[in-house]
C-alpha cells in the first residue's frame, strides 16, 4: 500500500514538469506577442528613426510626452475618450439591467421571453466593420431616419458629420450592440436569488413591485457593483474599433479619441515616436486605473481575477 | 383584488410591448439591409426602401458574386476562422488544465498568474507590436492574422474557472488508474467542459470572422483582406467621401452615384454565417457566460 502511495507521489511529481511543458506554448506566444513588444516602448522616449533602430536612435527623455500634449487635439481627444467612456460604462450597465429587470416580469410567457433575449443579443455578435455600414446606411442623408424626417416635413439631419449628434450617436449604437451581454448576465444572478424569499413575501401581500424593490433589487446588487467598478477600467477605452469606422475629420472635436489620434499619429503620419508615447501614457493611466478598480472590487466582494 | 390584477395586465401589457420594440431595434436594421439589397439601385438610394423589397432583383447579389474579390475575402476569412480557432482552441485548453491546479499541486502557478496578468492590463500598442510582426517576416501572411491573439488569457480564465469546478475525486480516481495528465485532460475534463468549450468555441469563430483591424494593419495588399477588412475599407472610404463644407445637394448627389444595393448585399451575406452559428450554439453559451462572469 505504502508502496503504491509513493508511487503515485513520484509519477505526481514527474507530473508537475509535464504541466510546465503543457504551460510552455502560451508562455512562448506571450512572450513574442506581448512581451516583446512592450520593449518596443523605449522608443516612447526616443527620437526613433527607422534607419537607426532602437540602438542608433537618440534618447530624448520625457520630450515625446511634452510634445503630443502640447500637440493640437490631444487633450481634446483624451476630454472625449474620458466622456464618451463614462457614458459608455454606466449606460451599458444600466440599460442590460432595466431589461433584464423587465425581461423577468414576463412570466407566463416562456417563449416570448427566450425570443426576446435571443433577439437582443444579435448584435453583440456582428462586427463594426458590419454594424458600421448599416449605421451609415440608416443614418445616411437618404437613409430610413432622414426619409422619416423628410416625410415628417423636417430637414434632414447628417448625424455623422455632426458635431451635436456624433458622441450620443456612439455612445447608444454600442450600448445597443452590448446589452444582451450583461442583460444575460444580470437575468442569472436574478434567477439565483433564493426563491424562499419571494415566497415568503407573497404570503406577507408584497405585491410584484415591491418583491422587486425589497428582493430582487438587494439581490442582484452586488454583482451590479462590481460589474460598474470592473467597467471604471475602461475609462480610457472608448471604443476604437467603432469610432475608426464611423467618424471623419468633421466630428474629430468630438468624436476623436486617445486610440484613434494614436493610429493617425503611428500609422497614418508615420510618427512612431509620438505615437507610442500617447500610446504608453494611455497604457499606463488605464493600468492604474485598472489595479484600482481591482482593488475596489476585491474589497467590496472578494472578486479575484484568477 | 381585481384591482391588482388589473393593472398587473396593464403593466404586462406595456412591459411585453416595451421588450418587443427594443427587440426590433435589434433585427430591423437587419431586415431593412436585406430589403435594400433586393431592391432596385434607383429606389434604394432614393431611400424608397423600408422593410420590404421595391423592385425585386438579384442584381446586387449577382455582381457580388461575379466580383471574385468578395469571394477570395471570404475563402482567407474561412481559411483564418479555422485555422486561429483550431490554435486558439488547442492552447487555451492545455494552459487552462495545469492552471486550474491548486498551489499545492503546481507550485508555480503564481509565477504563471503574475506573467499573463501583466499582460491583461498591459501592453506594447499599437507600433511595437506592428514592428515586431514584421520583424518576424508575418506581413501580409495569415500566420499574422491567426498567430498575434493565439493565447487568450481571458478564454482561458473562462475555461479554467469551469475546470475547478470539476470534482477532484475524478481526476484522483484517474491518477489512481494510472492515466497521465493528458488522458486525464481529455477523457475527464473535456467531456464535462462541453458547455464551457461550445462557449468558448462561439466566441472564437465568431471573433475571428469579425476580426478586421488586424487585417488592415498587417496586410499591405487590400487583396488579401478577409472579409471583414475589405468591408471596413467600404465603410470607411463612404465615411470619408462626404466632408463638412459640402452642400446638401453635393451631399444628394453623391448619394444617388453610391451602389448602396451593392454594399447592402456584402454586409447581409458577412452576417449571414454569424445568424446561422449563433442560434445553433446558443443554448450552450448562455450558460457558459454565465460560469464565467458570475464566479465572484
Amino acid at each position: 500500500m505504502s508502496k503504491k502511495i509513493k508511487t503515485i507521489k513520484k509519477s505526481n511529481r514527474q507530473n508537475t514538469r509535464f504541466l510546465h511543458v503543457m504551460m510552455l506554448p502560451a508562455v512562448i506566444f506571450t512572450c513574442i506577442f506581448c512581451y516583446l513588444p512592450m520593449f518596443g516602448l523605449v522608443m516612447a522616449f526616443q527620437d526613433y528613426k527607422g534607419f537607426l533602430g532602437f540602438t542608433g536612435s537618440k534618447f530624448v527623455g520625457l520630450e515625446n510626452f511634452i510634445y503630443i500634449f502640447k500637440m493640437p487635439g490631444f487633450l481634446s481627444a483624451l476630454r472625449n475618450t474620458v466622456s464618451i467612456a463614462f457614458f459608455k460604462i454606466i449606460l451599458s450597465i444600466l440599460v442590460p439591467l432595466v431589461l433584464a429587470l423587465l425581461l423577468n416580469e414576463v412570466v407566463k410567457h416562456a417563449r416570448y421571453k427566450k425570443l426576446v433575449q435571443t433577439v437582443i443579443f444579435i448584435p453583440y455578435f456582428l462586427s463594426w466593420a458590419i454594424l458600421g455600414g448599416v449605421i451609415q446606411q440608416i443614418l445616411g442623408y437618404n437613409g430610413s431616419i432622414n426619409e422619416l424626417l423628410k416625410d415628417l416635413g423636417m430637414t434632414p439631419i447628417l448625424f455623422l458629420l455632426n458635431n451635436q449628434w456624433f458622441r450620443p450617436i456612439i455612445i447608444t449604437t454600442d450600448v445597443w450592440k452590448g446589452m444582451g451581454y450583461n442583460m444575460v448576465v444580470f437575468l442569472a444572478a436574478i434567477t439565483n436569488v433564493d426563491i424562499a424569499l419571494y415566497e415568503v413575501a407573497k404570503i406577507d401581500g408584497a405585491n410584484r413591485w415591491q418583491q422587486l424593490l425589497n428582493i430582487t433589487i438587494p439581490g442582484i446588487r452586488s454583482i451590479v457593483i462590481l460589474l460598474t467598478i470592473l467597467g471604471l477600467g475602461n475609462i480610457l477605452n472608448a471604443g476604437f474599433e467603432q469610432i475608426l469606422m464611423l467618424y471623419n475629420p468633421v466630428v474629430y472635436s468630438t468624436g476623436d479619441i486617445i486610440d484613434t489620434f494614436v493610429y493617425r499619429l503611428g500609422i497614418e503620419k508615420m510618427e512612431y515616436s509620438y505615437a507610442a508615447a500617447a500610446g504608453l501614457f494611455k497604457s499606463a493611466v488605464s493600468f492604474v486605473f485598472v489595479m484600482i478598480t481591482i482593488k475596489l472590487a476585491n474589497k467590496f466582494s472578494d472578486y479575484r481575477v484568477f | 383584488m381585481i384591482k391588482e390584477s388589473k393593472s398587473r395586465m396593464a403593466f404586462n401589457i406595456i412591459n411585453y410591448a416595451l421588450l418587443g420594440v427594443v427587440a426590433l431595434t435589434c433585427i430591423l436594421p437587419f431586415v431593412h439591409i436585406l430589403a435594400v439589397s433586393l431592391s432596385n439601385n434607383t429606389d434604394a438610394v432614393a431611400g424608397r426602401v423600408s422593410f420590404w423589397p421595391v423592385g425585386f432583383t438579384t442584381y446586387a447579389y449577382e455582381y457580388v458574386i461575379s466580383q471574385g474579390r468578395f469571394f477570395s475575402s471570404v475563402w482567407i476569412s474561412l481559411k483564418r476562422v479555422l485555422i486561429g480557432t483550431a490554435i486558439n482552441m488547442f492552447l487555451v485548453i492545455i494552459t487552462a488544465y495545469p492552471m486550474s491546479k491548486e498551489e499545492k499541486e503546481f507550485k508555480a502557478r503564481k509565477w504563471y498568474i503574475v506573467f499573463f496578468f501583466i499582460t491583461m492590463f498591459f501592453g506594447g500598442g499599437l507600433i511595437p507590436t506592428y514592428m515586431v510582426i514584421n520583424k518576424l517576416g508575418l506581413l501580409d501572411s495569415i500566420w499574422a492574422l491567426v498567430l498575434p491573439g493565439a493565447f487568450s488569457v481571458w478564454n482561458m480564465i473562462l475555461l479554467m474557472n469551469f475546470f475547478r469546478g470539476v470534482p477532484k475525486e475524478l481526476e484522483e480516481a484517474a491518477f489512481l488508474d494510472g492515466a497521465g495528465h493528458v488522458t486525464t485532460l481529455f477523457r475527464i475534463y473535456l467531456p464535462i467542459s462541453l458547455p464551457s468549450l461550445a462557449t468558448l468555441l462561439l466566441f472564437t469563430i465568431i471573433g475571428h470572422w469579425n476580426a478586421w483591424f488586424d487585417g488592415i494593419l498587417y496586410m499591405n495588399s487590400p487583396s488579401r483582406y478577409p472579409l471583414a477588412s475589405y468591408l471596413s475599407t467600404l465603410v470607411i472610404s463612404n465615411s470619408n467621401k462626404v466632408s463638412a463644407n459640402m452642400t446638401m445637394e453635393q451631399i444628394e448627389q453623391l448619394s444617388k452615384i453610391s451602389d448602396k444595393t451593392v454594399s447592402s448585399a456584402q454586409i447581409f451575406l458577412a452576417m449571414l454565417p454569424i445568424l446561422i452559428v449563433y442560434p445553433l450554439l446558443q443554448r450552450y453559451f448562455m450558460k457558459g457566460i454565465v460560469v464565467g462572469s458570475v464566479k465572484g
